[in-house]
């Protein structure tokens, strides 16, 4: 059994004083890079609602997260201060008027991950905001939840969100969920220079003031996507949730190189055009979790006696129950993301400055690309909230998410190979995903090319009356949801040479995704090293984590 | 290029577009005789029927049938057709789920044609197929022998595994894909309905139905 005190030093000291010299250097490229050694303990890799521990070959460079920045000592303070403050426009309080309509839009439950600990950062905007709103006289106040064409969230969830003071005082008739798919509820702007076209939410587009309220966790979120994105219907996000141009997105982590920023930035002008928006936006740092938990965003080598207590505790604790009851506990761990900074005014200097602030939390340089990359696949993402990270699922945090988490070049080589670490059960939630079901079980066995499933199939499931009425009446994804996750994956999946699943628990679906499997992790290193060779240079990124490799 | 075939969706109905059930049906009648005691006599005879219908439909709906319709016996044909308007208007309009009409209407934009295959019977569901909008449907027919029911039905009796039957015929002759078409059900006695479809759906189902939708990995609707 791997144990996590590993030390040798009797090699150590048997090696060159060069060679030694040598890997010194190598530790130090920055704090959150490191290599490893013949004397480094085995690192913790997730796979699903597991954790488990590998030894690593010696060399492999592995990434962490950077520490967390400070988070501002009051909260409140610096959300008044931004109200007051704004970029480019006046003061919130400058703008109201008794008898003036107002939105107030909110990011849905896939922001942040896992959702944080309560008093959420948007219950503290929306206290301060509705306090300011009340003092001006403004009674006529919707909130509305952009979750576009994502499932619609719960009771339960929207009350943990904003409180149950506001919860009770708004629920259901002024706080309630954007739904695409209601036409009366929807009103077309128009269309940009490229034949974009954008419908969006009526309510808010009608307003006087529509304020949305953002948490930006990586740098593609906030900014224009919010309001064109978060509040649009299903044709206005087909134009560009496309394969093309993911294809063109170099990568969508990176606003200034993303196709698909540039065309969401086009469908904002439109809105600033019609619509009357005041952005309040947010940055969080990296702090996933604390306590507890801690141990998991840290270096093992630099592990005390009692993190490895806690972290073996936990194993042997969740090695004793059903998968379920682990992701339920697993669901049942919020975040402690703290805030980083908050900006309002004007959609694209306040988030100008907050992907900023985002890059300083998650941009780490990184030297070279390697020939293997190696991510562990955790049981979060911002689809499967109190839900089964099924097959689709794990492609996109796979090829979409992980693969990336780059600036300039991808952190893996043209043709490389990526292992990921998952079970790969083929378990689906009927609730939140049915139309992913039938896409894996029906499209992906014909085809898995994202244009021709685009082509043929993406307008017959967006259509598809039962997933509509799932959409609206229940909390199921959008019918056409599933194609947007396999688009997700396409610049990905064109870049890499050879997918391994590492602990896959079958065959299917490896297989039905175009991957190849490994019962383990060092069974799959061998295999990708039999295919880019053994000098292959290795990289693992240890999740969970939330980073931006910054290329050079 | 070979051209593709029209579709269809096909709607149960009580249980699925409806709250209402054919033992509502039957109560409206009951409580519509002529004169009060006869009114009295038939609904605490349809009431004190009801474990015999629940344990009947469990175990056959053709045994059922058989059975419910016996009820019917002795009722004249224009009485029926008299109050088939009031039925409506008292008892299953305002049993509409609030989901079936968005759920008839986004499957009508889609240029599939809209068929109700019903157990219930063509006198009570006329009004509602016309409310609905519906033009194709299929439902059971009382046999009358000088305006009165005899408490049989003509033949087919449209339940379970002859709803998938006639569904088949009407494809065929109107030239329709099942691949391609809808179906929609709350109960697992229609589970051959569902089975002919490509893409079936269970609505509001009962346990069983949900189990076997789940297994199935059917999508599961719920209009209330």
């Amino acid at each position: 059994m791997v144990s996590l005190i590993r030390c040798q030093p009797g090699r150590i000291s048997s090696l060159h004083s060069q060679d030694k010299m040598a890997l010194q250097l190598r530790r130090k490229t920055h704090e959150s890079v490191l290599y490893i050694d013949t004397d480094s303990a085995p690192r913790i890799i997730p796979s699903g609602e597991d954790f488990i521990l590998e030894d690593l070959p010696v060399g492999t460079r592995v990434i962490y997260p950077k520490p967390p920045i400070k988070g501002l000592p009051n909260r409140e303070a610096a959300i008044r201060y931004a109200l007051n403050h704004p970029h480019e426009t006046e003061p919130l309080y400058a703008q109201l008027y008794p008898g003036m309509r107002v939105t107030i839009a909110l990011d849905d439950i896939s922001l942040p991950l896992p959702p944080m600990a309560t008093p959420d950062i948007r219950q503290s905007v929306l206290e301060v905001l509705l306090d300011l709103m009340s003092a001006n006289g403004v009674d006529d106040v919707h909130l509305i939840i952009a979750n576009s064409l994502h499932r619609k969230m719960t009771e339960w969830e929207m009350k943990r969100m904003v409180g149950s003071r506001i919860f009770n005082e708004f629920y259901p008739d002024r706080y309630y969920n954007h739904d695409a798919e209601w036409d009366d509820g929807l009103v077309k702007l128009g269309e940009t220079r490229h034949k974009e076209p954008l419908r969006v939410n009526r309510r808010a587009a009608e307003s006087d003031l529509l304020i949305y309220v953002n948490i930006n966790l990586v740098p593609m979120d906030g900014g224009h996507k919010s309001v064109a994105v978060g509040l649009c219907d299903y044709e206005s996000l087909r134009a560009h949730h496309e394969p093309q141009t993911i294809r063109d997105s170099d990568s969508y982590m990176d606003p200034a190189r993303s196709e698909l920023n540039h065309k969401i930035e086009r469908l904002g002008k439109l809105v600033d055009e019609h619509m009357n928006v005041f952005h309040i936006e947010t940055a969080i740092n990296n702090r996933m979790y604390k306590g507890e938990m801690d141990f998991l965003i840290k270096n093992e080598d630099d592990f005390s006696a009692f993190d490895r207590m806690k972290f073996e505790a936990m194993r042997l604790a969740m090695s004793k129950i059903p998968r379920a009851a682990r992701r339920k506990i697993l669901h049942s761990v919020p975040a402690q993301y703290e805030m980083i900074a908050c900006h309002a005014g004007k959609t694209e200097p306040v988030h100008a400055k907050i992907v900023e602030k985002c890059f300083d939390q998650y941009a780490i340089p990184i030297k070279g690309q390697c020939d293997i990359l190696i991510t562990g696949i955790p049981d979060i993402s911002p689809y499967n909230v109190y839900s089964v990270l099924n097959p689709l699922l794990v492609q996109v945090m796979a090829l979409g998410y992980h693969f990336n988490f780059y600036r300039n070049k991808p952190l893996l080589k043209k043709g490389g190979v990526l292992i990921l670490q998952h079970p790969c059960y083929d378990e689906f939630d009927h609730n939140f995903h049915p139309s992913y079901i039938e896409f894996f079980n029906r499209l992906l066995p014909e085809t898995r090319d994202a244009v021709v499933l685009r082509d043929k199939y993406e307008r017959e499931f967006a259509t598809n009356p039962s997933y509509v009425e799932m959409y609206r009446r229940g909390n199921a994804y959008h019918g056409a949801h599933p194609f947007f996750m396999w688009y997700w994956g396409e610049n990905g999946r064109q870049h890499v040479g050879k997918v391994i699943a590492a602990g896959a628990e079958n065959a299917h679906v490896p297989a039905m995704l175009g991957w190849d499997r490994a019962d383990n992790l060092t069974e799959a290193i061998a295999m990708a090293r039999s295919y880019m060779g053994r000098s292959a240079e290795i990289t693992m990124l240890h999740q969970p984590m939330i980073g931006i490799a910054d290329m050079e | 290029m070979e051209e593709s075939l029209a579709a269809a969706a096909f709607y149960d109905l009580e249980g699925t577009l409806v709250s209402t059930n054919l033992v509502h049906t039957l109560g409206f009648y009951a409580r519509n005789q002529q004169g009060l005691l006869r009114s009295i006599k038939k609904s605490a005879a349809t009431v004190l029927s009801l474990p015999l219908f629940a344990v009947t439909d469990q175990y056959s709906r053709k045994v059922f049938n058989d059975l419910f319709f016996q009820r019917y016996k002795g009722e004249t044909e224009d009485r029926l057709r008299y109050f088939s308007e009031e039925l409506f208007e008292d008892v299953l309009k305002p049993a509409v789920y609030p989901g079936a009409l968005e759920l008839i209407d986004k499957s009508r934009r889609l240029g599939l044609r809209q068929v109700v295959v019903t157990g219930a019977l063509d006198i009570s569901v006329t009004p509602l197929m016309r409310y609905l909008g519906i033009e194709d449907y299929v439902a059971n027919h009382l046999e009358f022998v000088n305006g009165e029911a005899t408490g049989r039905l003509l033949p087919p009796m449209i339940a379970a595994a002859t709803k998938a039957s006639w569904m088949r015929s009407f494809a065929e002759r109107e030239c329709l894909s099942l691949s391609d078409s809808y179906a929609y059900s709350d109960s697992m006695s229609d589970l051959p309905m569902l089975s002919v479809v490509g893409h079936p759906a269970a609505v509001n189902p009962d346990m069983r139905l949900r189990q076997t939708a789940l297994h199935h990995d059917w999508p599961i609707l719920n209009l209330k």
